[in-house]
């Protein structure tokens, strides 16, 4: 193994106004390093000015999304030597504003998720003492869809979501599936009347580019695709029955 | 620009989204906000894996639960806080179960609970083994049901504005703009989180910085027991990411370079083939990084290229039950160490874990300043005195957040608005901020550099095992680096996502943390819990059976003083594991 490998960084500053360029660094290969260990080498020994988000390195907080050699990838969950010997092509995750090198604008997505009403929806009744009992068969039902760390890989790799901003997108969606599919929660009605308004579900053509790069195996073309004939069920039962029959 | 709220939480993690909904309900009148220097949902909280206590079982009770965690303190904790904590655990996590959070559960729809170090019963609920994750994503997504709460997603607090003893507001930086912005507020809650990167190895996010306990350290409230840092006894030796005590729950052994289960050997029990609560690899935390240490004296570990390391044996669980309760540790090791749980061993050494200390509060999350409040690892309330057990924090943000929250709706109910002198103060801030870090031109000294030496210094004095003498020279170090913060530059002067800017105001926090740790350290004359001086071996009740509380003077210098410990109903007695 060499022990170098070079980092080709995007680097874009709104002050000065011109298009993002490449710069390189030469970073050690070591073979425990991720992508992420390498920037944080540039930004501690190299270059103090380059700016991109991290936290847990861990693969659980989901701010280190970027384009790796033209693939969405978590840059702690991917590592040099599998890339070597380089170089490695570093940018902004595609589909989104960029803000700063390698850091992009998610606030669509943030303003989006509310829409989904991502919240247990009961009736009226009040809170039992105990807990709602759910079985391990109950839980399992909505679980994958669960366990999204908001990374948005889903959405940089989206062919929808990049001709057509106004698509709530995987993560959303999947996360709408989650709770209609938790045994405690009466909100899929209200729900799905959100996501067939709007541009919902149905700008997904089921590239299932989403599924593809998850790194949390949530399979968020598969909550796209369950909710699409549930929003066809509705609308054919709307058709037919007056609102207040439904 | 000035905008005001009545009640702003600083942070954005597990304590501060409970305390930002117990507010929204006390008052829906109030206008809440919470600033977070990253957007919530990646707050620390979200890596926290192995479960969080509260007694349901039928064979449990809350006096176990309040033993065990007296006992696991070494009797530094306030009993009263204690007994407030396991009454009202199990209603916070019954509370997050109706919001959504999905526990795991038995066979018949109840909740499940697993067992956890230090605890003599089963109690410890838990998501899989990602139960910080779903803990802080359940509180954000019910969050966002209250329209009252608002979010500066991605602000940077730098300064708490205090005037006369009370606290009105806060300095921000907006981290997209680059704007420095005062926030005021007539109540604020620190909710920052932990403090575990003052330390070179850590399981710790790189957020984990201390800022909070810097602000309020400033702002001329006291740091309580910042002595008293916790050591994990299994990270992954280059990353320093942690391998859940659930491993150990769920019966993985710990086994020195001979194969052998080690910890019979430090008074912590016989071996037994199935977990024993309270026993052997189910003892205490600080006793079990401590045994790592004697065993390295001894010669009794394998080297690595990250130090010396033993091993954590999951083989004999299988591979059902490894994918069942503990998916995110086959998945950690495969990635970070590439070895797999259900046939290898997995390399472990201890690692900087959790903070003890943080914000002297009362019961309520209030601290001496007026108004000002404080939750969650960043807060000393104290309920975890010499050594937390491990699945007592999660809960301890949610009692904790709750109840700052509720005594912060109340007071900023009645408090009046902020006086003028507030900004003023403010603009001062702003000043500095531009003068001594954004425009500086004559700096020349390296954030990375200095962080790294400050790491080291507090790792060589205020490690597993401390000496006076090592705490006073890492006292002196640390005055330096202090010194040598204020040539720092920074070399970006970009207005837009400066992360540089954000690394140095970070460094300054730590650095106030670290003399913190390494003054307490110096001035605790016994060893009692995670504090363990080899120059004073033995816990002495006469003298230390108290809080430290260190203060900041005037002219930048410490002064330390301690506070009774409040005793209810255990009175100090030996800590007996694997009996
Ligand atoms: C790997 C790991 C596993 C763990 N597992 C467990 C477990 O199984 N059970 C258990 O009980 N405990 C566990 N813990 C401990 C527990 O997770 C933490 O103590 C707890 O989550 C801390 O929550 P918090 O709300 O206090 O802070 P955090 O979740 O750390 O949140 C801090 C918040 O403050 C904000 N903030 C900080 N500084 C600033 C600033 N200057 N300006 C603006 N915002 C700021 C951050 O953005 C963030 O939103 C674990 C810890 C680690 C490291
Ligand atoms: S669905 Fe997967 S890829 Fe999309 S945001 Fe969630 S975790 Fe990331
Ligand atoms: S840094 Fe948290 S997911 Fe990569």
């Amino acid at each position: 193994m060499a022990d170098s490998i070079r980092l080709q960084v995007s680097r874009y500053r709104p002050e000065e106004g011109s298009a993002p360029t490449l710069q390189e660094y030469d970073v050690p290969l070591r073979k425990e390093w991720s992508v992420l260990d390498g920037l944080n080498y540039v930004k501690d020994h190299l270059d103090s000015t380059l700016s991109y988000r991290w936290s847990c390195r861990m693969g659980i907080c989901g701010s280190c999304g970027m384009s790796v050699n033209g693939t969405p990838e978590l840059t702690c969950g991917t590592f040099l030597a599998d890339l070597a010997p380089g170089p490695v092509r570093v940018e902004p995750m595609r589909n989104f504003p960029v803000v700063r090198d390698l850091v992009v604008d998610i606030g669509d997505f943030m303003d989006k998720l509310p829409r989904v009403k991502p919240w247990i929806i009961r009736d009226d009744e009040p809170e039992p003492d105990g807990e709602y009992l759910q079985t391990p068969e109950e839980l399992d039902e909505y679980k994958q869809f669960s366990m999204c760390i908001n990374c948005m890989l889903c959405y940089s790799a989206c062919p929808v979501y990049g001709l057509d901003p106004d698509f709530i997108g995987p993560a959303a969606i999947a996360l709408a599936e989650r709770y209609d599919l938790d045994s405690r929660d009466r909100g899929a009605r209200e729900r799905l009347d959100v996501l067939i308004e709007h541009e919902g579900v149905w700008g997904c053509t089921f590239v299932g580019e989403c599924t593809t790069v998850c790194p949390k195996h949530v399979d968020p073309a598969g909550a796209i695709q369950r909710y699409k004939l549930k929003a066809a069920k509705e609308s054919v039962k709307a058709f037919l029955l007056p609102r207040g029959a439904r | 620009m000035t905008v005001s709220h009545d009640v702003l939480l600083v942070g954005g993690g597990g304590a501060g989204l409970r305390a930002a909904i117990a507010i929204a309900e006390a008052n829906p009148r109030l206008r809440v906000a919470v600033v977070s220097k990253v957007y919530p949902m990646r707050s620390h909280t979200v890596s926290a894996e192995g479960g969080a206590a509260g007694a349901i079982a039928a064979d449990d009770s809350l006096d176990e639960h309040a033993y065990d965690t007296v006992s696991g303190s070494d009797w530094l904790c306030d009993q009263d806080a204690v007994e407030a904590f396991v009454d009202e655990a199990p209603r916070e996590l019954l509370q997050l179960e109706h919001w959504g959070c999905p526990w795991s559960r038995e066979p018949d729809g109840h909740v499940a609970v697993r067992a956890f170090g230090g605890m003599k019963k089963m109690r410890t609920w838990f998501a899989a083994d990602k139960t910080g994750f779903h803990m802080l994503h359940t509180l954000f997504q019910t969050s966002l049901k209250y329209d009252e709460v608002v979010r500066y997603d991605e602000w940077f607090v730098t300064k708490l504005l205090v005037d006369d003893g009370r606290v009105h507001g806060v300095v921000a930086v907006d981290l997209m703009t680059g704007r420095v912005e005062t926030i005021t507020a007539k109540a604020v809650i620190l909710c920052t989180g932990g403090c575990g990167k003052v330390f070179p190895f850590t399981t710790n996010a790189s957020i984990s910085t201390g800022d909070g306990m810097a602000l309020a350290y400033r702002a001329g409230a006291p740091l309580k027991d910042m002595e008293f840092v916790q050591y994990h006894p299994t990270g992954l030796p280059f990353t320093g990411i942690l391998i859940t005590e659930a491993a150990r729950a769920e019966g993985g052994w710990m086994l020195n370079k001979d194969g052998y289960r080690y910890l019979q050997d430090y008074d912590l029990g016989t071996p037994s083939p199935t977990p024993v609560l309270r026993s052997m690899e189910l003892g205490p935390r600080d006793r079990l990084s401590q045994a790592f240490v004697h065993e390295v004296e001894k010669g009794r570990v394998t080297d690595s290229p990250w130090g010396p390391i033993v091993h954590l044996d999951l083989r004999h669980l299988g591979q059902q039950l490894i994918d069942t309760k503990l998916p995110f540790v086959r998945e950690l090791c495969l990635k970070y160490e590439n070895i797999d749980p259900v046939t290898e061993l997995i390399p472990v050494r201890p690692v900087v874990h959790y903070m003890m200390g943080g914000v002297h509060t009362d019961i309520d999350g209030a601290t001496p300043i007026g108004g000002l409040y404080a939750a969650g690892e960043v807060a000393c309330v104290s309920i975890n005195g010499a050594n937390r057990l491990g699945s007592n924090s999660l809960p301890e943000c949610l009692v904790f957040g709750a109840r700052a929250g509720r005594a912060a709706a109340e007071y900023a109910a009645t408090a009046g608005d902020p006086p003028a002198a507030i900004e003023a103060q403010a603009a001062d801030e702003v000043r500095r901020l531009e003068r001594d870090l954004l425009h500086k031109t004559d700096g020349h000294e390296q954030v990375s550099v200095i962080r790294e030496e400050m790491q080291q210094t507090v790792e060589d004095s205020a490690g597993i095992f401390r000496t006076g003498e090592a705490l006073a020279k890492g006292v002196d170090t640390l005055r330096e680096l202090q010194q040598r913060f204020g040539h720092v530059a920074v070399a970006d002067t970009s207005r837009t996502f400066n992360t540089e800017l954000v690394a140095a105001l970070e460094l300054e926090n730590m650095l106030d943390v670290a003399e913190c740790i390494v003054q307490s350290g110096l001035w605790r004359e016994e060893s009692r819990g995670a504090h363990q001086r080899t120059d004073f071996p033995a816990r002495d009740d006469e003298r230390y059976l108290a809080h430290s509380l260190i203060h900041r003077n005037p002219d930048e210098s410490s002064r330390l003083d301690s506070l009774p410990v409040t005793i209810t109903r255990w009175p100090p007695g030996e800590r007996t594991y694997g009996k």
